[in-house]
């Protein structure tokens, strides 16, 4: 029985919905709301990692790249175009993806450590043209977003951004729980396990692998649209090493290739920050130590390891 | 009397001491006024945010040992954000939300008071910003102040300087970072106010190693009194040296971007003669003993220094006046009502601080006029006061 529940397809998404519905008859101020929605937003660009780095297995040290490309197409597109932000959010997914197709033909033929450096040069640009270019970017104290509007409603505030996080939250991990079950997804798993092998059962391992990248920064640059709009101000550190590690951290810790685990990835780092708060100067150690205890006892990441001791049980 | 008999008697005694503690002790100590604070203790502006961090705990210590304000302890509730704007966002929601703090200081960068602004001014909760550009303030919004003096304050006290000396075209030598297209705009927007002209305007890359052309042309114009070097980091030490060896003889005016001793170092035996203007904290072991900030400047450098073992810097200075401003508020408004806070800020008079005198308005949320700057002048490697005035 359990079994079955936990291994059908939609299972994730129920799980997912109930969370998003409970959170807020629980949460004791709008502040729960707002970490809440971070963690949506974050869930969403550790997606397309789902997808790139679970699935597929291809590693990106850089997605956090993307995620600023969407982020500042908010800030640019209003102040440049006189486009309204949410127009701007949809031509910087486009433009996002365009660059991933471009970026990703040539460094997706190098594989393990060598595409690892190369999407990490690919983040460290971005980051640096963000920093540097100061008379169009602000520099590293920001742009100013625009409030969007959605039919004729204003959107601000924790609770407003709370729904609209979590309703884009639920459509990317339905759109990424299919793609796992789709042919492409087979494919994406196939050469993940070995390109050899799947090349010679006629899979086009060059474009697969170009989709999931392409996928990957779409989920990137939605993330940071939401991000600037809700913040209303983006910062050059959204694009920032720092954050294409912390993306990856949330989907290895959480569980690769499990769509739960990348948004319980995202919560651990998300929320834990948060909670570390009272240990004052300790409080990197400590996270730094928790997430080292979390890869020794659960190495496969939280949910595919609880869910494994789960069917172990009920057989 | 078996001794487990006795044993119970010595902890029900102990028992009623803790009762009796927790029941009486709220009279001593009354409900503490909470203030918040959002810093970048750590990450990439840590230079700025460690001693802001620092004073804050250092000051709130002081304040409580001295009996708290109003009769009541502080309570201070900092929060790191790692120079992460998005974070600092997070916080304040947390400040506002969750700890109900009634005012605000904090915020090292420009990017993460920015990101914090709409939080306070929604809630409607005085915030003190500690970072540095004019946008802050500028449009005036109801609820956020700053306290760290402006790049514009920096032209004026040296446009000031100038004036006093007869000085009226000037050639003017600007870095493209950040500081110095900032400061370069600034003092281009208030230098008619002084009846003097820029008569050349050159600039270098962050990266330039020799600034001999741009310095040349300057020499080559005519009628030059005076240079002018909006600069921030090793550029302007360059500047000085590239300008001695041009035998350049014209006064030659740093700004406060790098009043420090590196760049006296740096510019090596070219920086004798030049003029910069610099926080009072810099020279207060030199201050005269008339002067106003030299009680509070010592002092808080004295405390600093002993406390953390570290030399005392600017950026701690900016919430040593950020906290400063608020308790004396709290104790001018006689509550800790958010709004009453925010009238007595606005209403700050003659407010004493280590960066300068702050006098607040409806339409200057800063507060500080140029005699929050020094002229200094470097002679045989060390400040000398050196004002026109």
């Amino acid at each position: 029985m359990i079994d079955r529940i936990l291994n059908s397809r939609l299972a994730p998404l129920l799980v997912l919905a109930f969370l998003v519905a409970v959170i807020p008859l629980v949460a004791p101020s709008n502040f729960y709301l707002r970490v809440a929605a971070l963690v949506w937003v974050f869930s969403i660009a550790a997606f397309g990692l789902t997808i790139l780095m679970g699935y597929a297995g291809q590693v990106s040290l850089g997605h956090a790249g993307f995620l600023g490309i969407g982020a500042y197409s908010v800030a640019l597109g209003p102040e440049y175009l006189g486009l309204d932000p949410l127009v701007s959010l949809c031509l910087g997914v486009f433009v996002s993806a365009a660059i991933a197709w471009v970026v990703g033909r040539p460094i997706l033929k190098l594989r393990g450590y060598y595409l690892a450096i190369a999407t990490l040069g690919f983040g460290m640009i971005v980051s640096l043209v963000l920093n540097g270019e100061s008379a169009i970017t602000g520099g590293p104290d920001g742009m100013q977003v625009p409030r969007a509007t959605l039919f004729g409603l204003k959107l601000s505030g924790s609770a407003t951004w709370y729904w609209v996080t979590a309703g884009v939250m639920l459509v990317g991990a339905a759109l990424a729980l299919n793609i796992g079950n789709s042919p492409t997804g087979r494919a994406l798993r196939a050469l993940h396990d070995s390109e050899v092998a799947a090349a010679g059962t006629g899979i086009d391992v060059a474009a697969r692998k170009l989709n999931a990248f392409v996928l990957a920064a779409i989920y990137a640059a939605v993330a940071g649209g939401l991000l600037a709009l809700m913040n209303g101000l983006i910062t050059p550190d959204a694009a920032g090493f720092m954050n294409s590690i912390e993306l990856v951290a949330m989907v290895i810790i959480g569980g690769l290739g499990s769509v739960v685990g990348a948004v319980v990835g995202a919560a651990f780092l998300v929320v834990l920050p948060q909670a570390l708060t009272s240990l004052h100067d300790y409080e990197q150690a400590v996270l730094g130590l928790l997430i080292m205890v979390f890869m020794i006892f659960l190495p496969a990441g939280i949910v595919p390891t609880l869910r494994r001791k789960m069917t172990e049980r009920a057989a | 009397m078996s001794r487990t008999a006795t044993r119970r008697r010595v902890l029900h005694a102990a028992a009623l001491a803790a009762l009796s503690l927790t029941v009486f002790s709220p009279a001593i100590a009354a409900d503490p006024i909470k203030i918040g604070s959002v810093v970048s203790a750590t990450g990439s502006t840590a230079f700025l945010g460690d001693p802001e961090a620092k004073t804050l705990k250092l000051m709130a210590d002081q304040i409580n040992a001295k009996g708290g304000v109003l009769g009541r302890p502080i309570e201070l509730i900092l929060y790191d954000d790692s120079g992460d704007a998005n974070k600092a966002r997070t916080f304040a929601t947390r400040l506002v939300e969750d700890d109900e703090v009634v005012a605000v200081v904090g915020g090292t960068s420009t990017g993460a008071t920015m990101a914090m602004i709409p939080v306070f001014e929604d809630a409607e909760i005085p915030f003190v910003s500690l970072a540095g550009a004019i946008e802050i303030v500028d449009p005036v919004r109801p609820y956020v102040f700053k306290t760290p003096h402006t790049d514009k304050t920096a032209c004026q006290k040296i446009f000031e300087d100038m004036k006093g000396r007869g000085i009226a075209k000037i050639g003017m030598i600007s870095g493209t970072d950040g500081f110095g297209k900032s400061m370069r705009k600034q003092c281009l927007g208030v230098v008619g106010d002084y009846g003097i002209e820029v008569i050349a305007d050159e600039s270098y890359g962050p990266t330039d190693a020799d600034m001999t052309p741009q310095l040349n042309k300057i020499k080559n114009t005519d009628g030059i009194q005076a240079v002018i070097n909006p600069g921030f980091g090793q550029g302007p030490a360059i500047v000085t040296r590239n300008y001695a060896q041009l035998g350049m003889t014209t006064p030659l005016y740093q700004s406060h971007g790098v009043a420090s001793k590196s760049f006296v170092e740096l510019a090596g035996p070219a920086a004798e003669g030049v003029r910069l203007p610099a926080p009072a904290l810099l020279i207060a072991d030199k201050l005269s003993d008339d002067d106003r900030q030299k009680a509070v400047v010592t002092e808080y450098k004295k405390a600093y220094e002993a406390a953390t073992g570290e030399p005392v810097s600017t950026f701690g200075g900016y919430a040593y006046d950020g906290l400063g401003l608020l308790v004396a508020a709290i104790e001018k408004a006689g509550s800790d009502d958010s709004s009453d806070i925010r009238d007595a800020l606005e209403g700050t008079k003659a407010h004493v601080g280590v960066t300068g005198i702050y006098t607040m308005s409806e339409e200057d949320h800063l507060g500080l006029g140029t005699e929050s700057f020094r002229l200094l002048r470097i002679e045989k490697g060390d400040w000398v006061a050196d004002g026109a005035d």
